[in-house]
């Protein structure tokens, strides 16, 4: 046998009510990473099954909206653009923002929609609204080349500062897992947050700088708009990509801090509650 | 360090009824709730809610190696058992300690996305199951081999059959060589050679120094396969032992419904195109009973929802006795609907056993739902009902005067008659 070795100094497996403090479980979550995988393929290979255009619905959404804000913002009520041209202007805010918004809606609803699962069979829970949140970064690599065509039409070349674009994309995915791990628990008993997370992303682009730059929003109000961690990301985006003014950098700290808080909450709450999954879906 | 694989001490679990109804899982619910103890000061309110022990103080401890029986009716505490020992739920008291990879399936298949591929579903069902990559792809052909589904591997599985669906499904659990292996009521569905075929693998699996809890409705199977068992009722444990004392209590203590009905779609027995919602056993009358005196009539009941129109379907019953002899299979021969596409919507159906014909003692049923060509299961309710004939000795049955053992599978009470010549 191969596996002796393993088979003796396997650990006991103990199962019981837990309570009080409820730990992480990175380990476990480690040793699944190939299940992670394996959903966010299952999810790619199913999505656009039996479609015409496939993929080409990635697209659509986000650069229909930029053709609509480029008409009505900047056409008709001649929203500044920083100086750049508005199409790039928005496409470099809807682009992460679409990466946030889709995964957040994703992230809330996956708890219940991998319900088949989770009553059948065990495996760590927090992979299900993990891997509801990261395959939208396929979209988006698809959304950033077509962003990268436009650059070089309008002839706005990245600078350095590119290099942290790695590091806006990563805070925006978090930021969406923060929030979803709270929002996937609640709607497993209360269904109701299904059909609030809509609402909620359309309100929170108004208040994140997608449409309008965070310029607009005066000095003295700065501190409190990065408490949204999406004004940071967004401003942040711009900057590594097109290069224009640096983000305000106390706004982004306060959104990190934030991001942290909410993501730690999040976790600890979504494995206290995941063990009344099973009967509740 | 020590042979025991599986420990379970005081194991319960409690549902509370009603927690899940729109009154209390509603947002607004828990808002109105928790303002209304703000506003009135008060701790929580006084909740009447139901409670309902699906398990209870369940022990026992199953050695390395050994191939171990659960059984008991419908609603017995079996599957929750399962649950918590697959960590799909967890107990809200008690412990179960657990030693060796472990493997819990609660229904072949798991993780089969329809659109996918045979090829992919054998990856993606492997991974939930926790193995790896690695392992998976090396095992793949035997997989694949066992399940005999090699033509269509890469098909989507959604234009499987149901049959080649549960083959690979069980292929893939089979294939995981867990320490420890949880098999539930899934060998009931496939055709009987391939029921054996898994019988074979599992005893195979029990022959490799393997732990196997094998929860089933087939007696025969667990005297066979199993050294002991325990049988739960009601979520406790009636009687624990070796695996034939155990079946034979069930079988004579009259741990049988005489209805069982499914209130939840999710979890009543069925496909995607048929599904049970009921099966009962009751007099002419429609009075369900679980005895019934032998001259009378006894009608067997099965109520399904059809989801898909235009399937044709035959509802069928298995009729056993407590020898576990089938006394006979009735297929469902209403000249209505032999050969017609099925409307959907919800259809009962009766078969009436005629009085005087069963002989004495404890019948189960099974129910089942098929096409009858081309040949395909769709439902199979295993021992879902049972009740017991009884003859009161008034002296108009079969068995008259006589008081004695009174062997045989049927007792009709026949057409005698009788040429006289006086001497």
């Amino acid at each position: 046998m191969e596996s002796t070795v393993e088979q003796e100094s396997m650990a006991v497996l103990v199962i019981e009510p837990r309570t009080g403090y409820i730990q992480v479980g990175w380990r476990e979550l480690w040793a699944s990473r190939e299940l992670l995988y394996f959903l966010a393929w299952r999810d790619l290979k199913t999505r656009y099954a039996q479609t015409a255009i496939g993929a080409g619905w990635a697209l659509m959404q986000p650069l229909l909206s930029t053709l609509i804000f480029t008409l009505v913002f900047s056409h008709l009520a001649k929203v500044p653009s920083d100086g750049l041209p508005y199409p790039l202007f928005a496409f470099a805010a809807i682009l992460p923002w679409s990466l946030f918004a889709r995964s957040l809606e994703r992230s809330t609803l996956s708890v219940v929609t991998e319900g088949g699962l989770i009553k059948k069979v065990y495996f760590p829970r927090l992979i299900i609204p993990i891997a509801a949140t990261f395959i939208n970064l396929v979209d988006f690599t698809v959304g950033l080349l077509i962003l990268m065509g436009m650059m070089t039409w309008y002839q706005v070349l990245p600078q350095w500062t590119v290099l942290f674009l790695p590091l806006f994309v990563v805070v925006a995915l978090l930021t969406a897992l923060s929030v979803s791990l709270w929002l996937s628990a609640l709607n497993v008993k209360y269904r109701d947050v299904a059909s609030v997370v809509p609402l909620m992303t359309q309100l929170w682009m108004f208040a994140s700088p997608v449409l309008y730059p965070a310029s607009l929003v005066p000095e003295s109000l700065r501190w409190y708009y990065g408490l949204n961690p999406m004004a940071g990301v967004i401003e942040g985006f711009r900057w590594a990509l097109l290069g224009k003014s640096a983000p305000d950098w106390t706004m982004v700290a306060v959104s990190l801090v934030v991001v942290g808080f909410l993501l730690i909450g999040g976790v600890m709450f979504f494995r206290r509650v995941e063990r009344t999954f099973a009967d509740l879906i | 360090m020590s042979n025991i694989a599986v420990s379970v001490t005081r194991l319960s679990k409690c549902y509370r009824l009603g927690t899940t109804h729109a009154q209390d899982g509603s947002l607004a619910g828990a808002l109105t709730r928790g303002l209304r103890r703000l506003i009135n000061g008060q701790p929580a309110s006084p909740q009447t809610q139901d409670t309902l022990w699906a398990l209870r103080d369940v022990s026992f401890e199953i050695k390395k190696g050994e191939v171990f029986g659960v059984i008991g009716t419908n609603g017995s505490g079996k599957s929750t058992l399962l649950k918590i020992l697959s960590r799909v739920t967890e107990p809200t008291r008690g412990r179960a300690l657990i030693h060796g990879r472990f493997c819990g399936l609660l229904e072949v298949g798991t993780g089969f996305h329809p659109e996918l591929t045979g090829r992919d579903n054998v990856f993606m069902s492997g991974a939930i199951l926790g193995m790896k990559r690695q392992e998976i792809a090396r095992k793949f052909d035997e997989i694949v081999a066992f399940a005999e589904v090699e033509p269509f591997i890469d098909t989507p599985v959604k234009h499987y059959s149901s049959g080649m669906y549960v083959r690979l499904g069980f292929s893939v659990l089979a294939h995981m060589d867990p320490d420890i292996l949880i098999v539930d009521e899934v060998l009931a569905v496939g055709d009987v050679r391939f029921q054996k075929k898994c019988m074979g693998k599992m005893e195979d699996v029990g022959q490799h120094g393997r732990t196997v809890i094998l929860v089933s409705h087939d007696m025969p199977a667990i005297t066979r396969m199993c050294s002991r068992a325990i049988l739960l009722n009601k979520g406790e444990i009636v009687q624990a032992g070796p695996a034939h004392e155990v079946v034979n209590h069930y079988l004579h203590a009259g741990h049988i419904q005489p209805a069982v009905e499914w209130p939840d779609p999710t979890e009543a027995p069925g496909n995607e195109v048929v599904r049970l919602c009921a099966v009962r056993v009751q007099t002419e009358s429609g009075t369900v009973m679980d005895r019934f005196d032998i001259r009378n009539p006894i009608d067997l009941e099965v109520e399904f929802d059809v989801a898909k129109a235009g399937h044709v379907f035959v509802p069928v019953f298995n009729l056993y006795n407590e020898e576990d002899v089938i006394v006979f299979i009735a297929h469902d021969r209403d000249p209505n609907w032999q050969r017609t596409p099925r409307p959907t919507g919800r259809y009962t159906s009766t078969a009436r056993i005629p009085g005087n014909w069963l002989a004495e003692g404890m019948m189960s049923v099974s129910a089942l739902m098929m096409t009858e060509d081309p040949f395909r299961m769709h439902v199979h309710a295993p021992r879902a009902i049972g009740f017991r004939v009884d003859d009161s000795g008034a002296g108009d049955s079969a068995r008259g005067d006589f008081h004695g053992r009174w062997p045989g599978v049927v007792r009709p009470l026949l057409e005698w008659r009788t040429k006289y010549l006086p001497g």
